[in-house]
């Protein structure tokens, strides 16, 4: 082929990437210090995070498909909708299936390998693209304005004084690393990214030896000093990086053809680099295309742009889970999605859909509890046409939650600034959140409640049940019934009579889970 | 840490700990201090005239913001004139358009089946097997006119509307709509903000990228009504006040353009027009803009009437200029003393860009000796910066060659992340954008590498097609200043050229001892140049130079300073 005889020519030795693959490469944020800090807590020093940036806007609704919600998304989505013969079930729920693209995503889930957290997304959504990944990649509120990443926080807070002393004996490792050429500003410090972008871990550059002098307090000064500061230290991780990457090799063969899966080309480095003993605890990988206000599918709505993208996704993932298992290392990574809006309810005019607010993020690994996090979204009859899936999850969490209950990190909230809950992502969590509160389909109604009403729930098998009335404070007022059901659907009735108006709890313990429903009294 | 023992530096204690002292050539050295995000500064001048000095550096400061590296004839050129001619001169646009590309592209395995070799393709309808490469031959076309630009910002305004209005080649993959959408941002470059931003509103190129041509009345599509107002004119960097029912109703307004896809054309088609009329909120006045059944410009006209009455506009982009060609960097001070005044000028010129050029490039702030050198060089200075350098323009023996060659140069620009016609999406390079990071998003491990190489490559190497070789006439270089036989003055030119402040004499005597290979006495070097001077066909002779040369180059081009503009 002659675009690849053009590059050979030019007398490029290193592996090439043609520009129209979109080219990748690396970036280090340097490693280990985030473990160092939480000292003899050894066994979390070596856990990795793999988040997958699904850019543009993912369309929740056409990933994660609410079934029970069928007849009505039917009515908006027009020519978007998956026929739902077509959409892959999930074990255990008739209520949620997946695009018929991610058929290894559905293995996953079936094997317990995925969590699925629904309706991500942030209060006050803004629907500009830019705006939108800032607050992501910040965790900012929506009208706040940070220049600092979360990732960056995190590590600065477990690594403080970086770049000065980086990389070190104790810290030889990038602390992060982007597989790409642009660092992203979730990496960023206070004055300096925590993470490197790269792209071919073999290519090592030998820059030339400067000599050392102070830059002047200037602008020009500055700029400077950044510029040797970036190839000073680039030279010393990509020893590193090289040396991980020549000691380890792919073991996975469900890795589709190089080029074929932008994605899985990336995580086959990531892949390749923790097999080679990197210490490095959080890797960024992309993916764009998803911002599909046209031809998000091509005539037959289960074919076309998104589908390629997810399909891509679920290839990619599954062969990088693959690989780490074969590597011996699945109890030690897990990796994440995440997308800076969802999309609009109704398909547009363009055989596409626009910007929306919450759509569902997916995290896999050994690591996590398996199941869906949160409901389905309900669709009702009639819509505005911008109408979109509003929140039920914070995005914060989510990341709360990865760095509570993966990393370890207790003290978080100096990190996101804000307390958030936690969400039963990970294994080894107290399941006292709402675990699977969607398998359990606790509902209370009407609501608010007058003289009476209805608790439905539903065990998957037989267990022992309490449905209780809490207080705000969490002070049982009444025991609405206790005792052993068997598996399905059941219904209860109380009144409240004897309880003055007001606002009430509740709670539904379902063998270890339990959920709880705000209710109001008229 | 024991690692790390009071009072050590960190090189020290690396070399202790790790056994290793080659990594550290020059003995104890000193990290940098971690620069801040930017360094507060008070200035000194706003936009009145420059008065003082109009010499080398003034000059070259121009020429290097303005055009793509620093040509030794432009800044001769330059410094005949004073600098208020100097601007006038770069804001003379070039009598005649550039030539239209041509099929330089068949090749073995592809024959164009609608164009000859050698004719041009701009008015070729649609043909899937073509279209990459007319794309192609489109980006090179391109990149070769700034390479061959004379003194003139024309290239550099229209790259910074193509960064304005962002589009991307491999979204659209049609050539015709491709080369149509770059000649409405050259042609008006340096002509009316407003009448550019009608253009683009319905130029076919934009029309498919944001989908416009789909938006009608029964399904409208916000795209490019979002990014018109967040992207475009009002901006969303100071929190703007336009509200989402703004989206909404501008989206109405432009309901109904389509594009007449073989000629490439767009056309207003009423019965997709939304002819209600759209209320739009209290930013704007609670404006009205009545419908109209045939009539869609008029609606065009009263939409960006309403965004442009608005000051937000000229802020933001004066910002975006200044961002262009001064320093990423803004503060109050400089809110006040140089952005407001500037948009004032935009508006009182009714968008025209040139007076705003003018007073930008011709202020006491832009010659501030504290802005010189303070911009990283996007990968294009680097590309096609150093080419124009080092007066280098593109080998073509055949159209085949001059093709392959242009494809190297965009595959360059595409491993360090800013190709042509490419941007990464539509809010253009994250370097003109991304707070806190700015100009330093271009810098990190991967792109750092990927500059240095092609740098090194260049100095010591070429780049080949089939059959010609772009590389670098190191003798001619050196034979375009005074004294090229005298070691110290060689290096304290090419230096000056090449670099945008002065380095110290302890850097230049490193570069010296390099031409010199190490050897003690200048006169080494001035026997050898003037040994090759007597013999020119003396193969020998010439190796001892051009050898010692291109090293010295390779070097100078290494540092960290030439990432700095």
């Amino acid at each position: 082929m002659k675009r690849r005889k053009f590059i050979r020519t030019a007398g490029l030795s290193a592996a090439i990437t043609p520009f129209m693959f979109k080219g990748f490469s690396i970036s280090p944020v340097a490693r280990n210090s985030f473990f160092s800090a939480l000292g003899a807590a050894a066994s979390i020093n070596d856990k990795v995070m793999v988040f997958i940036e699904l850019n543009g806007g993912n369309d929740g609704l056409n990933t994660l498909i609410p079934l029970d919600q069928y007849s009505t998304l039917a009515n908006h989505r027009g020519p978007l909708l998956i026929p739902e013969n077509k959409v892959l079930k999930l074990d255990g729920t008739n209520a949620t299936g997946l695009h018929p693209a991610m058929a290894e995503l559905q293995n996953l889930y079936n094997d317990g390998l995925m969590s699925v957290v629904q309706n991500v997304g942030y209060p006050q959504q803004d629907y500009s693209h830019f705006r939108s990944m800032d607050i992501w990649q910040t965790a900012s509120d929506s009208d706040q304005y940070l220049e600092t990443g979360w990732l960056g926080r995190t590590l600065e807070a477990e690594y403080p004084g970086f770049p000065d002393g980086y990389p070190n004996p104790d810290n030889p490792d990038p602390l992060a690393i982007q597989i790409g050429s642009i660092t992203p500003l979730a990496f960023m410090g206070s004055a300096f990214p925590m993470g490197m972008s790269i792209s071919d871990p073999e290519a090592f550059y030998e820059f030339v030896s400067d000599v050392p002098e102070p830059t002047p307090a200037t602008p020009y000064g500055d700029e400077l000093a950044y510029i040797r500061l970036v190839m000073q230290q680039s030279q010393e991780y990509y020893e590193v990086i090289k040396a991980a990457a020549e000691n380890s090799q792919n073991l996975s063969t469900k890795y589709p053809a190089e080029y074929e899966n932008p994605l899985a080309d990336q995580l086959r480095i990531v892949a390749r680099l923790i097999g080679g003993g990197l210490q490095t605890p959080v890797y960024v990988v992309s993916i764009g295309g998803f911002d599909t206000h046209s031809e998000q599918i091509d005539g037959d709505p289960t074919q076309g742009n998104h589908a390629q993208l997810l399909h891509w996704l679920s290839e990619a993932v599954y062969a990088f889970l693959d690989d780490v298992k074969l590597m011996g290392k699945s109890d030690k990574v897990c990796a994440m999605t995440f997308s800076e809006f969802g999309r609009t309810i109704a398909a547009n005019g363009s055989m596409g859909t626009d910007h929306g607010a919450a759509a569902p993020l997916f995290v896999f690994g050994e690591g996590v509890n398996p199941g869906i996090i949160g409901d389905n979204a309900q669709i009702p009859f009639t819509i505005p046409e911008s109408a979109d899936v509003p929140m039920q999850h914070d995005f914060r969490s989510v990341y709360a939650s990865v760095l509570q209950d993966w990393y370890g990190i207790s003290n978080w909230q100096s990190v996101l600034y804000q307390d958030f809950d936690i969400l039963p992502i990970f294994k080894g969590v107290t399941p006292s959140r709402e675990v699977f509160a969607y398998h359990l389909k606790v509902r209370v109604y009407p609501n608010p409640v007058v003289r009476q009403a209805t608790v439905d729930f539903s065990c998957q098998s037989g267990s022992d049940v309490e449905v209780s009335l809490l207080d705000t404070l969490g002070r049982q007022l009444r025991r609405i019934t206790s005792g052993y059901y068997s598996a399905g659907d059941h219904s209860v009735n109380f009144s409240r009579e004897g309880i003055p108006p007001g606002a009430y709890v509740c709670q539904v313990r379902i063998g270890a889970f339990r959920v709880s429903r705000k209710v109001l009294f008229m | 840490m024991e690692n790390f023992q009071p009072g050590e530096k960190l090189t020290e204690s690396l070399s202790r700990n790790l056994g290793r002292k080659d990594l550290f050539n020059f003995g104890t050295q000193e990290l940098p201090p971690v620069p801040p995000a930017a360094n507060p500064i008070t200035i000194q001048g706003g936009l009145d005239p420059y008065t003082g000095p109009w010499e080398y550096d003034q000059a070259a400061h121009l020429l290097r913001r303005t055009t793509f590296g620093l040509k030794k004839s432009d800044l001769d050129q330059l410094l005949t004139m004073t600098m208020s001619e100097a601007v006038d001169h770069l804001l003379t646009e070039p009598a005649q358009a550039p030539a239209p590309p041509v099929n330089n592209y068949n090749n073995d395995d592809f024959t164009d089946p609608d164009v000859p070799l050698g004719e041009t393709w701009i008015e070729a309808d649609f043909n899937v097997d073509a279209e990459f490469w007319r794309i192609e031959s489109f980006r090179g076309w391109w990149t070769e006119l700034m390479l061959k630009t004379e003194a003139s910002i024309l290239e550099r305004m229209t790259l910074f509307w193509h960064n304005h209005f962002a589009t991307q080649s491999s979204a659209i993959f049609y050539g015709k709509i491709n080369y149509k959408h770059n000649v409405l941002l050259r042609s008006n470059a340096l002509g009316n903000f407003k009448a550019l931003t009608k253009a683009v509103t319905v130029d076919p190129m934009m029309l498919f990228y944001l989908n416009g041509y789909l938006n009608g009345k029964d399904a409208p599509d916000e795209n490019y009504a979002r990014e018109l107002q967040e992207l475009f004119t009002i901006g969303k960097e100071y929190p703007s006040q336009y509200t989402e029912e703004d989206v909404v109703q501008a989206a109405r307004v432009l309901t109904g353009w389509r594009v007449n896809w073989l000629p490439a054309e767009s056309f207003f088609f009423p019965p997709e027009h939304d002819a209600g009329n759209k209320q739009f909120s209290s930013f704007y006045d609670n404006t009205v803009i009545q419908g109209q059944t045939l009539d869609g410009e008029a609606e065009l006209d009263a939409l960006l009437d309403m965004i442009f009455a608005r000051p937000e506009v000229a802020k933001y982009l004066c910002r975006k200029l200044y961002r262009w060609f001064v320093y990423y960097h803004i503060d109050d001070d400089i809110e006040q003393n140089v952005i407001e005044p500037l948009a004032d000028i935009f508006r009182n010129n009714n968008y025209d860009i040139k007076p705003v050029l003018q007073t930008l490039l011709s202020s006491e702030h832009f010659y501030n000796a504290m802005y010189s050198g303070c911009f990283i060089k996007t990968p294009i200075d680097i590309v096609v910066g150093t080419l124009r350098s080092f007066n280098l323009s593109i080998p073509a023996s055949t159209p085949w060659d001059d093709f392959t060659m242009k494809y190297i140069l965009t595959w360059l620009h595409s491993i360090m992340q800013m190709v042509p016609g490419d941007p990464p999406n539509v809010a253009g390079w994250q370097a003109f954008r991304q707070s806190p990071q700015y100009y330093r998003m271009w810098i990190n491990g991967d792109t750092a590498r990927n500059r240095n190489w092609y740098t090194d490559i260049l100095s010591q190497w070429h780049l080949d097609s089939d059959n010609d070789q772009l590389k670098i006439d190191h003798i001619a270089f050196a034979s375009q200043f005074d004294a090229p036989e005298d070691p110290k003055a060689l290096v304290d030119d090419m230096t000056r050229l090449l670099l945008p402040q002065p380095i110290s004499e302890q850097k230049k005597l490193l570069l010296k001892n390099v031409l010199l290979s190490g050897l003690p006495s200048d006169s080494y070097w001035t026997v050898a140049w003037f040994e090759y001077q007597n013999n020119p066909s003396d193969p020998m002779a010439f190796e001892v130079v051009n050898f010692r040369l291109s090293v010295l180059t390779k070097y100078i081009l290494s540092l960290a300073e030439y990432q700095l503009a």
